[in-house]
C-alpha cells in the first residue's frame, strides 16, 4: 500500500515533469504573477486587507489542486483510471499520490517565489518561511479536498478545470481576504465559513502576520476537518471511467 | 478439471436496454476460453461483470471461489486484466508502466526483465507510452496482465486494430501463456481469431449466449454440409458426382465443378475421382468456419 502511493506519486512526478509546458504553467506563473505585481504595486503593500505573498500564495495552491483536478480527469476520460481498478489499487491511494505530488510542487512555487522576491520583501518579526509553507500545505490540503469532489463528479475533462476555476475562485471573493467576513451579512457570511478558502485565508493571513499558530489553531482544525469531509465524500462519489 | 470460471444467470441492464441477459457458462483450468459475437452482444459487459469491473443486476458469478464483485480486491491480485480501450499516462515510460504494476500486487511478481523480452518489448523499455505503436501498447498491456503471475487472463479484444502481422505475433503470445498453465478467458469479433486460439467458445449476439462448445464441434454441428471444387474435363463427371451418396447440389462452371453435400462428402469426391481415373487439374474443399455457424445461428453476418 505504502510501496504503491509512493511508487505512483513518482511516477506521477516524473510524467508531470515531462510535460514542460504544463509543469511551467502550474509551478512558475504564479511566481511570475508575483514578480509582476510586486513590481507594479509594491512587494509589501497590501492588496486588499493581505500582503502580496498570502495572495500570491493561494494562487499557487489553487493552481495546484486545478492541475490535479485536470489530470485526474483526463485519467478518467483516458481509461487509465479504469485500468488502475482492475488491480488491487484503491481510489485513495491514486488520489493521495496526487495530493503529495501537488503539495510538493506548491512547497517548489512557493519556495521559488520566495527566492525571486528575497531582495525585495520585508519579513515580520516572528514569521519564517517554514512555518508560512506548513501553513500553505495545510491550505492546499483544505482546499484540494473541494478539488477531489469536482475531479469524482464532473463528467468529461474539458469541463473539468473551467468549472473547478469557476468554483474556487470566487471562494476567494468571500473569503475574507477583500472583505472582513463579519460585514458580508448573514447569508453570504454563512457560506463563508462552510468553505475551506476562508480558513486558508485567516491562516495564511495570520501567520504572514507574525500570529502564533496557537491563535489559529481554529483554521487548522477546520482545514483538516474540509479534508477529511470531502474525501470521505468524493470516495463515495468517485467514478472509475 | 476444476472449474476457474462459474457464471450463471448473469444479467445487466443499462436503464431500458438488456446488454446481458441469463449469461450461463464455465471455464475450466487451463484452457482458452473466448466469448465471440460482433460488436455490441454484450460481450465486454459479461467480461467485466466476471472481473468485478461492475455488478451485475442478477446472477451468479464465482471466480476461484470468490465473488468478483464483493471479493474484488482479493480476487485482482489473482488475476490479470486487458481492458479494451485502455491508456495508460502519456508520458509514462514503459519499463515504468511494468514497475508501478509490479508494486500494485501484494503477491510474487514475475521478472520484469525477462517479461518484457519475451513481450518483445526490452528495446522499447525506455520509450513514451505515447510513442508506442498500437501493437507495441498491446503487448505492453499483455505485459501489465502477466505481472503478478495471475492464474486466470482477461484479455478484451485484444488484436482489434492490429495489422495482421501484429496479430500473429499477438497469437502466438497468447498461445504461450496457456502453455504456461494459464486459464485464458478473452472476447473477439474475430472468427479467425477464435478458431486459432480458443479450447471453447461462447457465442453471443444481443446479449444472449446462442451456443457453446469447441470450435469444431459448433462447426460440426451446425454446418456439416462440405463444398468440394474440382477441375476436370472428364466427361461424364456431372452425372458421377450428383449421383455421390449425400451430395446436394452440384454447380458447373467451365470444368470446374462445385460440389455441395453432407456427411462424408469428400472421402467420396476423391474414391469417384479414383475410380473413374479422373485427369484433375484442382482439388480443393472449403470447409464451414465459426463464421458461418454464426451466420446459421443468427441469421446475420458477423460484420454487419
Amino acid at each position: 500500500m505504502l510501496r504503491s502511493l509512493l511508487k505512483l506519486s513518482w511516477i506521477e512526478i516524473k510524467v508531470f515533469l515531462r510535460e514542460p509546458m504544463g509543469a511551467i504553467g502550474t509551478i512558475v506563473i504564479p511566481v511570475i504573477l508575483f514578480l509582476v505585481l510586486g513590481k507594479s504595486a509594491g512587494f509589501n503593500q497590501p492588496i486588499a486587507s493581505a500582503s502580496l505573498p498570502v495572495l500570491v500564495s493561494l494562487f499557487i495552491a489553487i493552481n495546484a489542486v486545478l492541475s490535479m483536478v485536470n489530470i485526474v480527469s483526463i485519467y478518467r476520460e483516458g481509461g487509465i483510471l479504469k485500468r488502475l481498478r482492475a488491480t488491487p489499487l484503491r481510489p485513495q491511494t491514486i488520489l493521495g499520490a496526487h495530493i503529495l505530488v501537488k503539495l510538493l510542487f506548491t512547497a517548489i512555487s512557493l519556495l521559488l517565489m520566495f527566492l525571486a522576491g528575497k531582495r525585495y520583501l520585508i519579513f515580520q518579526a516572528g514569521v519564517s518561511i517554514p512555518s508560512f509553507a506548513c501553513a500553505l500545505l495545510l491550505s492546499t490540503i483544505g482546499i484540494i479536498s473541494i478539488g477531489f469532489l469536482i475531479a469524482s463528479i464532473v463528467p468529461t475533462a474539458r469541463f473539468a478545470q473551467p468549472i473547478g476555476a469557476l468554483i474556487l475562485y470566487p471562494m476567494i471573493g468571500i473569503s475574507g481576504l477583500f472583505v472582513p467576513i463579519h460585514r458580508m451579512g448573514p447569508i453570504i457570511g454563512t457560506v463563508a465559513r462552510i468553505l475551506p478558502m476562508t480558513y486558508a485565508v485567516s491562516l495564511l493571513n495570520g501567520i504572514w502576520n507574525g500570529d502564533g499558530w496557537s491563535h489559529h489553531l481554529g483554521d487548522v482544525a477546520a482545514l483538516v476537518l474540509f479534508f477529511f469531509l470531502f474525501s470521505a465524500l468524493s470516495e463515495k462519489f468517485f467514478r472509475w471511467e | 478439471m476444476p472449474r476457474v470460471i462459474h457464471a450463471s444467470g448473469v444479467r445487466k441492464t443499462y436503464g431500458r436496454t438488456v446488454a446481458v441477459s441469463d449469461a450461463s457458462f464455465h471455464v475450466d483450468e487451463g484452457e482458452i476460453f473466448g466469448l465471440i459475437g460482433p460488436n455490441g452482444a454484450g460481450k465486454t459487459t459479461t467480461m467485466e461483470c466476471i472481473e468485478g469491473l461492475r455488478k451485475p443486476d442478477g446472477g451468479e458469478i464465482q471466480v476461484l471461489g470468490l465473488d468478483p464483485f464483493r471479493q474484488s480486491r482479493k480476487l485482482q491480485d489473482r488475476v490479470g486484466v486487458q481492458l479494451q480501450l485502455a491508456q495508460l499516462q502519456k508520458r509514462i515510460k514503459v519499463w515504468e508502466a511494468v514497475d508501478l504494476w509490479a508494486s500494485l500486487y501484494r503477491g510474487k511478481s514475475v521478472d520484469a526483465a525477462r517479461l518484457l523480452d519475451q513481450l518483445g518489448l526490452t528495446e522499447k523499455r525506455n520509450a513514451w507510452f505515447m510513442t508506442l505503436s498500437g501493437g507495441q501498447k498491446q503487448r505492453l498491456f499483455i505485459a501489465l496482465a502477466l505481472i503478478n503471475d495471475p492464474e486466470v487472463v482477461f484479455l478484451d479484444e485484444l488484436t482489434t486494430g492490429l495489422d495482421p502481422q501484429a496479430r500473429l505475433a499477438i497469437w502466438e503470445l497468447v498461445c504461450g501463456i496457456r502453455t504456461r498453465g494459464k486459464t485464458v478467458f478473452l472476447t473477439t469479433h474475430l472468427m479467425e481469431e477464435a478458431e486459432r486460439l480458443c479450447d471453447r467458445v461462447a457465442i453471443m449476439d444481443h446479449g444472449r449466449i446462442i451456443d457453446m462448445d469447441s470450435p469444431e464441434q459448433l462447426v460440426r454441428r451446425h454446418c456439416p454440409e462440405r463444398t468440394v471444387i474440382v477441375e476436370t474435363e472428364f466427361p461424364e463427371a456431372l452425372g458421377l458426382f450428383q449421383a455421390i451418396p449425400g451430395v446436394e447440389e452440384v454447380q458447373l462452371d467451365g470444368n470446374r465443378f462445385t460440389v455441395r453435400g453432407i456427411g462424408d462428402l469428400v472421402t467420396h469426391v476423391i474414391h469417384c475421382i479414383s475410380e473413374n481415373r479422373m485427369r484433375v487439374s484442382d482439388f480443393r474443399t472449403i470447409l464451414p468456419s465459426l463464421e458461418d455457424v454464426f451466420l446459421k445461428l443468427t441469421g446475420h453476418s458477423i460484420r454487419e
